[in-house]
């Protein structure tokens, strides 16, 4: 049982990791963080850096809809403008991979604040639609204009190279993806114990009094749009390198409401939330494929239902989270936490 | 300029804006009795022309039978979605609600795809197929029909929300809940009323829109378009879902014939976005005025 944890400075108090065991334990991951690629195969490297890319993708939205309250419905549009961003650089340029990275990050976030006008002048729903919106016309972009994004037949990229190393493989790519996950992670962590970050949380649970307390609403709200498309454009260019090709359909509407799943399932307004939410809906369809390969041993053709199965299952995951842990992952996890903390005593 | 041909674009136009009015006044009921943005209405209409399907194609029962089975199967779906996944959510925030619409909107394209698989199918013929002529311009007869129809549902609607009890009840939830509960009205019972109706409607806009291009499970789509529609006329009005569907179905097929398909889409959220921008409540819709 933990016995309180006495703060003398509000630097403390606000600190990310607020004890040594929360230090430790940080180290810890880190440490099996490196040392997975040593233990485990192709298979589970491939997931890995899946799952990175994802969480990079949620951490963005959840900025923008877990803690500034603006939902959206275009970021996997977004991921696509830095993956078409990072695919041109890289055949037409040949400017190196950070650079590519960098530069399709920030076009995302060019975009993301265009997209993000309207929600000067709408909120709420009225707000996810027009995210919506924006999503089809970047779809028809992406279709459309030819001679940048190759319409539908898409773009193939060449893997980045480090050092000599072509980063084509999991085993490899994973060098790539991994730091640029806990770097962004660290950073939408770190943001939420800033100004910008304290704004936007106050912006989400009520925008009204958030301008009375003198925060500049549509400056706030374009920021954290900036931020969100930021993140999509990053992960998006990643998802470029990593599957060495992409055209209009790697990034459909059904893709920005599987990321939004993924944040109201890890937890709406909460870093750790993303990771869980990234990760558990990443490995879904995973699991769903061996239930379906063990469902082939009884009937015929299960394979077929294995998509529409998804569909079901991502559905329900939403409204079932929604209906009885509105929290989600997240909370689950805290309660376990306190669980332990508090052991031998119940809460 | 062929006069023409663009007085027939216009007719196809007005016909799929039949259509589009006749789910967008699903969408409104919906969202005035119970102030929930369904983004499931697309799907809930694909249900619909499923379920024809299934009854007509599959069973093969008269298309009458066939046609009232699914349409009680449309209402009992709204039931069932109301009472399972949204009144559990009664005074939440709008936007959960808004997202288990979208949960539930994935679970049925799932569910459709799994019961019928994902290829597309065509409906057992249900419209007349003598074509039409309006002075010399040619209607396709299903287009023709489906607007009639569309219309004739919509006026019956129109008819029941002022003179039946039940559409006097919904009306008076919409413009104020707690008088409606003080009045006596059962509040929750038309929760599931306008749920139950605007199932019923969505499933016959889906056998009509699938009598016209065909099921398939990515039908849904159309809900996209009605929720463009029912945002430019006003969330909160009929009468806006009405001449904004009109509006939309034509500015569609006008764009869609004189610059290519795909500029469908492309132009009704562009429309969408313009709205937004200047008059986020729509042509007719309630302004609200938020205060701490």
């Amino acid at each position: 049982m933990r016995i309180g944890s006495p703060k003398e400075t509000y630097a403390a108090d606000e600190a990310l990791f607020r004890t040594r065991t929360q230090w430790a334990w940080f180290g810890v991951l880190l440490a099996a963080l490196a040392g997975f690629p040593f233990v485990a195969n192709l298979y589970w490297l491939y997931l890995v850096c899946l799952v990175s890319i994802n969480v990079i993708a949620v951490t963005g939205l959840n900025v923008l809809t877990g803690y500034t309250g603006q939902v959206s419905l275009g970021q996997a549009a977004f991921m696509g403008v830095g993956a078409y961003t990072v695919a041109w650089l890289e055949n037409h340029t040949g400017s190196p991979f950070p650079v590519n990275l960098l530069a399709g990050s920030v076009v995302a976030t060019g975009v993301g604040l265009i997209a993000g006008l309207p929600s000067l002048r709408v909120k709420g729903l009225y707000l996810a639609i027009a995210t919506i919106a924006a999503s089809f016309i970047l779809l028809f972009i992406f279709k459309n204009w030819e001679s940048v994004t190759n319409g539908t037949r898409g773009i193939g990229i060449e893997p980045p190279s480090a050092f000599g190393v072509a980063l084509e493989n999991p085993d490899t790519f994973y060098w790539l993806v991994v730091p640029v996950t806990v770097v962004m992670l660290l950073l939408a962590s770190n943001l939420f114990r800033t100004r910008i970050g304290r704004a936007f949380i106050a912006i989400r649970d009520r925008d009204i009094s958030a301008s009375v307390l003198g925060i500049d609403l549509p400056r706030y709200k374009l920021m954290s749009f900036g931020i969100s498309a930021f993140y999509a454009g990053m992960a998006g260019g990643l998802y470029a390198y990593f599957f060495g090709s992409i055209n209009p359909e790697s990034f459909p509407l059904l893709m920005s409401i599987f990321l939004l799943a993924a944040v109201i399932v890890g937890g709406m307004g909460s870093m750790l939330g993303s990771i869980l939410g990234g990760i558990f809906m990443t490995l879904v369809p995973e699991l769903l494929r061996y239930g379906i390969d063990f469902l082939g041993l009884f009937m015929e053709n299960a394979s077929a239902v294995l998509s529409p199965v998804r569909t079901v299952v991502f559905g329900l995951l939403i409204v079932g989270f929604l209906l009885f842990e509105p929290l989600g992952l997240a909370e689950i996890w805290r309660r376990i936490r306190r669980f332990f903390h508090l052991w031998p005593f119940r809460t | 300029m062929d006069w023409l041909f663009l007085f027939e674009v216009s007719l196809a136009g007005l016909g799929r804006g039949g259509l589009y009015a006749l789910t967008g006044v699903a969408f409104v009921l919906i969202y005035k009795a119970t102030r929930v943005i369904n983004l499931a209405i697309g799907e809930m209409l694909m249900v619909g022309a499923y379920l024809f399907i299934g009854f007509g194609a599959g069973m093969a029962l008269p298309l009458w039978l066939a046609v009232i089975l699914a349409l009680l199967g449309g209402a009992l779906l709204g039931f069932v979605l109301e009472r399972t996944a949204i009144r559990p959510l009664l005074g939440e925030n709008p936007i959960s609600v808004f997202m288990v619409t979208i949960g539930l909107s994935s679970v049925l394209v799932g569910l459709v795809e799994i019961i019928w698989t994902a290829n597309p199918r065509s409906l057992p013929d249900l419209l007349p197929r003598d074509p039409i002529f309006i002075g010399d311009a040619f209607v396709a007869p299903k287009t023709f029909w489906s607007f009639v129809i569309a219309a004739g549902v919509i006026a019956v609607f129109l008819l029941l929300f002022r003179f039946w009890r039940g559409g006097v009840a919904l009306r008076a939830t919409a413009s104020d809940q707690g008088a409606a509960y003080a009045m006596g009205i059962n509040v929750p019972a038309v929760y599931s009323l306008a749920w139950a109706l605007a199932g019923l409607l969505a499933a016959g806009a889906g056998i009509l829109l699938g009598a016209i291009s065909g099921a398939s499970s990515s039908m849904g789509v159309f809900g996209l378009t009605v929720l463009v529609v029912v945002i430019v006329g006003g969330l909160d009005s009929v009468l806006g879902a009405l001449l904004a569907g009109v509006l939309i179905g034509w500015v569609e097929s006008v764009a869609g014939v004189y610059l290519g398909g795909e500029y469908e889409q492309l132009f009704t959220f562009s429309i969408l976005l313009v709205v937004l921008l200047v008059r986020p409540w729509g042509l007719f819709g309630t302004r609200e005025i938020e205060r701490l």
